[in-house]
């Protein structure tokens, strides 16, 4: 019956309705969207939803994940190597508040996501019903725009709005909260894209004259640097900065969601910025003379004390979100708009150079840093395992095509420094919120969004444990994502900080860890532990070659601290090397 | 920057929807800016909101939070205004027993004097209502005060701008789109 009327639909006019109800619908517009993979968890409020993903399964493969966490988390690791906007479900109440870590996440790092919740029928708002929770009012901050549904009418231009609003401009999280008794209701169902909304301008218009005055200072410059952020990988423009770094002969540096759009071989290419970045381009910060920011939103932890930050220097912002521009460092210019449309307007303005004096600053900052700190990291010779020549050998392995998804730490700075990336989209980390327990499922969104890629999730003891139940996801879904945990017994950056600035008092941080191999076991995922030096080749390259997901321990030392290292507060001139 | 912190008027166009004052307040709750006054009613387009609201900040501050504001998905535009740049009005109401205006002569002067408005009169009380800056309605607040109101209230500043806002060209150009 409702076959023969959809093929009619179809024959006839697409403008036709068809008679249908809200949780349909929401499948509907999902399908339309393009979406054929969401994460979720089901529970009371959103069983229609459900009841409707079970008679669509062929169209659209809804993931039950462990924890309603690692939904968001997997649908914003399905986004950051995609591009695309990733879906999550979950019921009212708990269900509804378990996803707001990772809709926090997502909002500040620009992650395109629409998440579903289910709520309370309409008559039951207010009266602190079964799993009612206001989730509107608490994902209002956390969130780029939200809406709660009583009526199947809406569920269509809603639906519609949200997708164009999570994927357009610069990106972030929408949530849709939608009653029980809107779900039931039926409606005349029409789809229609979501093209424009009136209060909303997701892309300022770029200005040529910002764009002249740019190039103008740009050519000017003796010492010119540039810093990228994520919103180089957001407007796909990749091409453009390469082209302008290398036209312009410029020493570009990242920031940590930055990395990876630049390959880490380029020779313009000098590192990444910030708390843990390389001493070449944090010091040379406050020595450049024109400084150009793209798509970046200096941070504090890129910035340190920003009384003391590029104070010599011009500063060029190219940004789409005005709000980011004088929020934090004053721009002399201002370019607004697309990365992509900015640097292609920029770059044939600029003159060829090469500022090959400039650039050997750098080179010489880099020598003292290698013997300071990397030559120990990459090929140390004490006994115990350093963070750093693990990565060193899943790069060698991996041949740099890996897409390695880390969590929060200092295992995370220690893959966002060594990691040599060749492909875009390849760090997927939580960079601005920084939430422990983001890497396995994000690393599941990330290997079902792209499952040509090698996905390595790099984890530390404290957070693999704070959703170690995802292995459940990955095991029932058979994702075969590598899990690398570098286990030092510590919630190590905590330690660092305990170690360097409160007299080694390590409240709370040490961890007596479970069997690690034995837990992966029960989920009938293969692992190994690794102990010493020489295992380590051979326990990567086997991890590597496995054509199913794969578990990883790796006893690093216990104490090891990441350098270089600027303390919070302090000015990128007093990073430290040890 | 002038780092001076000033009154200044804030005015947010907006859609009419539920949670946008939400949405709003959170972004001042969360820089930790004290409120003075907010006031929100129709504008001058039909389905628009406007938001007024008061608060003492930097410059700076200012221009940060504006484009906070017009950050949100169903805010249509945001402006900051010196009080030299707008014109505004407070409107206070008095609750005063009705005796005092026989047994207190000089009442009826303060009435006379402020421009104040009778609003109603019964046997017990009358109700007086005064529009104008905030010093002309606390004025008449000290001067009432003497004989005793039984209830004051005073409302949030509203307030045009002396320059065109422009917001009916922004929606007519989204729509001609």
């Amino acid at each position: 019956m409702k076959e023969t009327q959809t093929m009619e639909t179809s024959k006839t006019d697409t403008a036709q309705t068809e008679r249908i109800c809200g949780s349909e619908a929401i499948i509907k517009c999902l399908i339309a969207e393009g979406v054929d993979i969401l994460y979720g968890y089901p529970g009371g409020a959103i069983m229609p939803v459900y009841d409707e993903l079970y008679k669509y399964r062929d169209e659209i493969h809804h993931v039950l994940t462990r924890h309603e966490q690692g939904a968001a988390h997997a649908a914003q690791g399905f986004a950051r190597i995609s591009g695309r906007v990733g879906v999550a479900m979950a019921t009212s109440g708990p269900g509804a508040t378990n996803l707001i870590t990772g809709i926090a996440d997502a909002q500040i790092d620009s992650t395109p996501l629409v998440c579903i919740t289910g709520q309370v029928p309409s008559h039951l708002l207010g009266t602190d019903a079964f799993q009612e929770t206001d989730i509107i009012g608490i994902s209002t901050p956390v969130t780029k725009w939200n809406h709660q549904v009583t009526k199947a009418s809406e569920i269509p231009e809603v639906i519609a709005k949200a997708f164009y609003i999570a994927r357009t401009g610069r990106p972030g999280p929408v949530l849709i909260d939608i009653t029980k008794d809107a779900q039931f209701e039926e409606l005349d169902f029409k789809y229609e894209k979501c093209t424009g909304v009136r209060s909303y301008i997701p892309t300022p218009t770029t200005n040529l004259e910002s764009v002249k005055a740019a190039a103008d200072l740009i050519n000017a410059a003796k010492k010119p640097m540039i810093v990228w952020g994520q919103g180089v990988i957001l407007g796909e423009a990749e091409a453009e900065l390469k082209a302008v770094i290398e036209k312009a002969g410029i020493p570009a540096a990242w920031t940590i969601m930055g990395a990876s759009a630049i390959p880490t071989s380029h020779p313009l290419n000098i590192g990444m910025v910030g708390m843990h970045g390389n001493y070449a381009p944090n010091r040379l910060t406050n020595e450049c003379d024109v400084l150009i920011a793209i798509g970046m939103r200096f941070d504090d932890r890129v910035t340190g004390d920003l009384n003391t930050y590029a104070k010599q220097a011009k500063v060029i912002h190219f940004e789409i979100d005005p709000a980011e521009v004088n929020k934090n460092v004053h721009a002399d210019v201002a370019v607004l708009g697309n990365s992509k449309d900015s640097l292609s307007q920029l770059l044939p303005l600029l003159n060829e150079n090469t500022h090959s004096e400039w650039l050997q600053e750098f080179k010489d900052l880099y020598a003292i840093e290698f013997e300071k700190v990397i030559k120990s990291d990459l090929h140390p010779t004490k006994e115990g395992l350093t963070m750093g020549e693990v990565l060193k050998e899943i790069n060698i392995q991996s041949k740099g095509d890996a897409a390695i998804v880390s969590d929060v730490g200092q295992h995370q700075m220690i893959a966002c420094r060594y990691s040599e990336f060749n492909k875009t989209k390849s760090n997927i980390t939580s960079g601005g919120l920084g939430t422990m327990g983001f890497a396995l499922p994000a690393a599941i969104g990330a290997k079902m969004a792209a499952p040509e890629r090698e996905v390595v999730a790099i984890i530390g003891d404290g957070g693999y444990q704070m959703n170690i139940q995802e292995l459940g996801t990955i095991f029932q879904q058979k994702v075969p994502v590598k899990i690398v945990v570098l286990n030092n017994e510590f919630l190590g950056m905590v330690r660092q900080w305990q170690q360097l600035f409160f007299d080694k008092r390590y409240a709370s941080t040490e961890m007596t860890n479970p069997d690690f191999v034995t837990i992966a076991k029960g989920y009938h995922i293969e692992g190994k532990r690794v102990v010493k030096r020489e295992e380590l080749a051979d326990a990567i390259k086997e991890m590597i070659a496995s054509k199913d997901s794969y578990f990883l321990e790796v006893c690093v030392e216990k104490e090891d601290n990441v350098f270089p290292m600027i303390p919070a507060g302090a000015s990128v001139s007093d990073i430290r090397l040890s | 920057m002038n780092e001076e912190i000033k009154s200044f008027t804030i005015s947010i166009y907006t859609e009419n929807n539920i949670g946008l004052l939400n949405r709003i307040s959170a972004i001042f709750q969360r820089r930790h800016i004290n409120i003075e006054s907010l006031t929100t009613s129709q504008s001058e387009i039909e389905g628009v909101n406007r938001f007024v609201i008061v608060v003492n900040i930097t410059e700076s501050q200012a221009k940060k939070i504006i484009g906070q504001f017009q950050k949100q998905i169903e805010v249509i535009r945001a402006y900051y205004h010196t009080d030299e740049e707008t014109i505004y009005q407070e409107s206070g109401m008095f609750k005063i027993k009705s005796d005092l205006l026989f047994d207190e002569p000089q009442i009826q002067n303060i009435i006379k004097e402020s421009n104040a408005r009778i609003v109603t009169v019964n046997k017990e009380f009358f109700v007086l209502e005064k529009s104008g800056r905030r010093n002309e309605i606390e004025s008449l607040r000290r001067d009432l005060n003497i004989f005793g109101i039984m209830q004051f209230v005073r409302s949030g500043r509203i307030s045009v701008t002396k320059e065109e806002m422009k917001i009916t060209e922004m929606l007519l150009a989204f729509n001609n789109q």
